[in-house]
């Protein structure tokens, strides 16, 4: 297995306050690994170094062992919060990162349909964002975000905003993108069972400074049900990372009154 | 629980039986009085048509009574007929149109230069941070400056021709619209900016391609307020020195004591005004359909 996407001693400081101290995460060709950590522990700005959106204080992040500078198209990212081009149908949405690789158009509208069949969004090619459900603003950002064939999808609480209901169906969903395309994924979230459900392996970070306090190898195959969730290794897992969780929980709600 | 809604319900039963005694009408208007008051929530549409109609009908209603008894001096109030008589003589002279024409061409130079300038540079204010800090101090103390008063320094610097009222038009508006317009960009999403950047965009792409069609609707929206002012400065220009146009035929009927001329310019420059509010909605509704 080759490290796809490395981060090497990354730290991050916002003038005195060191959010990120020295995280290292490897991510191999293929993997579905997830970041969990308490608010406050730096895992978005974890992300948004890895897309290139922030630059690191010290440190590296590395694409098939080169380093990235700046945002581009090889490392994908989906916020939790929607954010289509309201003004652009789904299919639009889709394409527009092939638009900006200047494909031909045939191309682009083969592409697109690939990826909207895959999403199973063919049926709603043609509405306007506001039109869909949360659920499937997420399946266009997903969409929108493979098409332009990333190296990487980089998944920022994708599904933190939506209902209980919707949130598992699309775990399931994200589960079956992952095994047809053989995308690399790096997802962060807050939901411990999440994380287990989804990937086969979790790094655990800690708050204020985030930092890597241990990695997990999930004990379940990648060809995974909803079953695993009441796998009793499942339950020790999910407890096991609460508890190391639960200290920085507790601050993070201690600091916020502080605050307030 | 159950006890006290039952209790509610007989006590608000209470009187709903006695008004069904009484006859229908009171009980009609005082239901319309009810729901004249909720807050937020839409009335019937007998209510509002209804409403809508008397808006209109009431002041004109008074209008045709108190100048039609002769309440009030016919010079200060002038019959509907006769504005309408001064009407048809404008009208046939062919003096409205040309008005019309040097009212609407000055608004159109003076707002097609303000939308010129303000549409980039409020773009740029919203968009970086540097350029807000360049421009931003400046314009705010700008704009509170009363464009009225720079008129004597306009005809100073640029003569009583055109110039010196298309300038006053730009002055008195480009301000507003120029932070409205900052306003409209500023409030693009930063995480859509950000998923741009990794779907590739370049800096001139997301403002291309993101910022600038995301801030449309607002935009449009900044202009259809401001072209409201830039209308009203064109009337306070023409009433210094001009040979044409709405402000300067009101002035000038104004010296003949031509009242029902002043009426009739004055529902003319209400209605362009309509116009050209309801156009700028029509605009937006076709170039910005997601966003209504």
């Amino acid at each position: 297995m080759t490290a796809k996407l490395e981060m090497v001693g990354l730290v991050k400081e916002y003038g005195d306050l060191r959010v990120l101290d020295g995280v290292d995460v490897c991510v191999a060709s293929g993997e579905l690994v997830s970041l969990v950590g308490a608010s406050g522990c730096g895992k978005s700005t974890l992300l948004a170094v890895a897309a290139g959106l922030v630059p690191a204080t010290s440190g590296a992040v590395l694409l098939d062992g080169h380093p990235v500078a700046g945002p581009g198209p090889d490392r994908g990212l989906v916020f939790q919060s929607y954010t289509l081009y309201p003004w652009r149908t789904v299919r639009e949405n889709v394409a527009f990162g092939l638009e900006l690789q200047k494909l031909g158009k045939p191309e682009i509208r083969a592409r697109v349909d690939r990826y909207l069949e895959v999403m199973g969004l063919t049926a709603f090619a043609d509405a306007l964002p506001r039109a869909l459900s949360g659920g499937m603003k997420q399946r266009v950002a997903i969409a929108r975000a493979l098409a332009t064939g990333p190296e990487v999808l980089l998944l920022d609480e994708p599904f933190g905003a939506l209902d209980s209901q919707t949130r598992s169906l699309m775990q399931e969903f994200l589960l079956d993108v992952w095994r047809e395309t053989g995308t690399t994924i790096l997802f962060v979230t807050h939901d411990v069972e999440e994380a287990v459900f989804l990937s086969e392996r979790i790094y655990v970070l800690s708050s204020h400074p985030g930092r890597v306090v241990e990695e997990i190898q999930v004990p379940f195959e990648r060809h995974r049900t909803r079953e695993v969730l009441t796998d009793p290794r499942c339950h020790e897992l999910v407890a096991h990372v609460r508890d190391r969780l639960h200290v920085w929980a507790a601050q993070a709600v201690v600091a916020t009154d502080e605050v307030a | 629980m159950t006890a006290v809604t039952a209790a509610e319900m007989t006590a608000t039963a209470g009187p709903a039986d006695g008004a069904a005694v009484r006859p229908a009408r009171p009980a009609l208007a005082r239901r319309a009085w009810r729901s004249f008051w909720t807050l937020r929530d839409p009335i019937s549409g007998r209510l509002r048509w209804t409403l809508m109609v008397l808006s209109a009908a009431t002041p004109l209603a008074a209008w045709v009574i108190l100048s039609g008894t002769g309440a009030v001096d016919s010079l200060f109030l002038p019959t509907p007929v006769s504005v309408g008589r001064a009407g048809g003589e404008l009208i046939s002279s062919g003096a409205l149109l040309g008005d019309v024409t040097a009212t609407m061409t000055r608004v159109g130079i003076g707002f097609g230069l303000v939308v010129l300038i303000s549409v980039p540079l409020g773009l740029a204010i919203g968009s970086f941070a540097s350029v807000r800090a360049l421009f931003e101090p400046m314009i705010g103390l700008l704009r509170y400056m009363p464009a009225p008063a720079f008129i004597p320094l306009l005809i100073i610097w640029l003569g009583l021709g055109e110039s010196s009222k298309i300038a006053l038009l730009v002055i008195g508006t480009v301000f507003f619209n120029t932070l409205m317009s900052a306003d409209a960009a500023r409030a693009v999403p930063r995480e859509l900016i950000d998923a741009s950047y990794t779907l590739g965009a370049s800096r001139w792409k997301v403002m291309r391609k993101v910022v600038l069609p995301h801030s449309l609707p607002g935009l449009i929206d900044a202009m259809r307020v401001n072209i409201a002012a830039t209308f009203n400065l064109v009337v306070v220009a023409e009433l210094i020195a001009a040979q044409e146009g709405l402000g300067y035929r009101i002035t000038r009927a104004q010296r003949f004591l031509q009242t029902d001329q002043i009426f009739f310019v004055l529902i003319v420059i209400g209605l362009i005004g309509l116009a050209i509010d309801l156009s700028f909605r029509g605009t937006r509704n076709l170039v910005a359909p997601w966003a209504r």
